[in-house]
């Protein structure tokens, strides 16, 4: 899913960095967002309805419209799109409104 | 709580430009972006802007990007950038509260500009959100800023530039366009574009909407159908097209929440996006000092965005004391380009909209 051709960009091979998605190691590159890595990856459904739990996707990519938040290093809410990927992440689905934590 | 001087909301083409304008006739400047990056917009902009070399036209927008942040440069010492960081509160006496990562902070500010954009809109149909319905503008970014490719068959709604470019766009990165649907009976962006994409073979249906979406945990298929001159769907005409992405390029929401939670006025002008704040000829808002420009003041093209940042930043830095020179001629000169950047049967829906504000823009 990684663009390797462009007539305008040049996407240089970047250094990777690998995350935890639900448990599983991934692979995105310096440079991603969350969300772009697992776009990447093949992940399309990056959060779900609160009532329904149907499963969403991004939709914005500028972190306005909440469609892409995720729990990420245990910290919910966080919006995938516009957040750099990091080595080591844990990333894993919000399955609620998200709950109170202590950043300590 | 940090006293600053002039605060700017949003690095984007209007936020970099008021800074740099700002920064130019002497002030200290603090600029608030919620993306890692600066740019805005700019960042996936691969096309080439079309204007007067005042605008740089014929420069791709990724490339003015890189100009406007070079031309930070110089002012590092009287600049502070919080990257990553959201305003999440504005209060009338000039404070903003901002979130950044575990932390927050207060910010007050001797004057602030609000150069925060837009949003894209979303279309109502059904299934709208499966994964795999993205905004446009949402699919260049991940496209052109990050090299990944959203899918491999798309379909494009709306004809506007937005719509006409990313297609264009997508073509570039190697991902078929399935068809481009636009409910009126003409396209709405510029016909330059859409003949690209006519060349190269994509079918551009006019009249034509999106009746649904299917798909059980993304998409892989749409319904479109033909639209009456009401827009209102006409049963029967139905047809099925195999695609894992769409595109929705409908238009664009200013975001003005912060002006309207501040209390400035802000009021619901369709021809300009929706709700602006007010602003009177110097781009100031109901509150003293308090300035916006760029898209949230009206959706434009990012030109008239870089002109009238030039112009606020100007303008705010002298009401903090710091006199540019040749203030006044430099003012009538910009919005003059302005006046030529709004000309033309394209911006005869701007222009209203505009003529609409009380007070209005030039």
């Amino acid at each position: 899913m990684r663009i390797e051709h462009h007539p305008i960009l040049t996407f240089s091979k970047k250094e990777p960095i690998t995350f935890l998605y639900e448990g599983k190691p991934v692979q995105g590159f310096e440079g991603d967002t969350i969300a772009s890595a697992l776009h990447a990856a093949g992940v399309k459904a990056l959060s779900q309805s609160i009532h329904l739990k149907r499963p969403r996707g991004f939709y914005c990519a500028i972190g306005n419209c909440a469609s892409c938040n995720m729990v990420v290093n245990g910290i919910p809410n966080t919006r995938t799109c516009i957040t750099p990927l990091k080595e080591g992440m844990v990333i894993t689905h919000q399955t609620n409104l998200g709950v109170l934590y202590d950043p300590r | 709580m940090t006293h600053v001087e002039l605060l700017i909301i949003g690095a984007g083409p209007a936020g970099l430009q008021a800074a740099l304008s700002a920064l130019e006739a002497g002030a200290h400047v603090t600029l608030i972006e919620r993306s890692h990056v600066l740019g805005g917009q700019l960042s996936k902009q691969t096309h080439k802007f079309f204007g007067s070399q005042k605008q740089h036209a014929s420069k791709r927008g990724i490339h003015i990007m890189t100009l406007l942040i070079d031309a930070l440069k110089p002012y590092q010492d009287r600049l502070t950038i919080h990257l990553e960081t959201h305003v999440v509160s504005f209060y009338h006496d000039y404070v903003v509260g901002c979130s950044q990562g575990d932390r927050y902070f207060k910010l007050h500010a001797k004057a602030i500009i609000v150069a925060t954009g837009a949003s894209e809109k979303a279309l109502p149909f059904e299934n709208n959100d499966l994964p795999g319905v993205y905004a446009a503008g949402a699919v260049q970014t991940l496209m052109n800023q990050y090299g990944v490719k959203p899918g491999h068959k798309v379909l494009m709604v709306g004809s506007g530039n937005i719509g006409l470019i990313v297609s264009y766009q997508l073509l570039q990165a190697g991902i078929e366009v399935v068809a481009l649907v636009e409910a009126a009976a003409q396209i709405s962006g510029y016909l330059v574009h859409a003949s690209k994409l006519r060349r190269l073979g994509v079918p551009i249906l006019t009249k034509t909407s999106i009746k649904g979406a299917q798909g059980e945990h993304s998409v892989t298929s749409a319904t479109l159908w033909d639209v009456d001159d009401a827009w209102q769907g006409i049963p029967g005409s139905e047809q099925t097209v195999e695609v894992d992405t769409i595109c929705i390029s409908v238009g664009l929401s200013p975001l003005s929440d912060l002006l309207a939670q501040a209390g400035a006025k802000v009021t619901y002008i369709n021809e300009l996006g929706g709700f602006v704040p007010w602003v009177n000829q110097d781009y100031e808002t109901t509150i003293p000092r308090v300035f916006a420009c760029g898209d949230v003041t009206g959706i434009e093209e990012a030109s008239s965005a870089m002109v009238e940042g030039q112009m606020v930043g100007l303008l705010a830095a002298n009401q903090l004391g710091h006199v540019p020179e040749d203030l006044p001629t430099r003012i009538d000169a910009l919005k003059a380009e302005l006046k030529t950047l709004r000309m033309g049967p394209h911006a005869k829906k701007l222009r209203l909209g505009y003529a609409k504000m009380e007070g209005h823009h030039v």
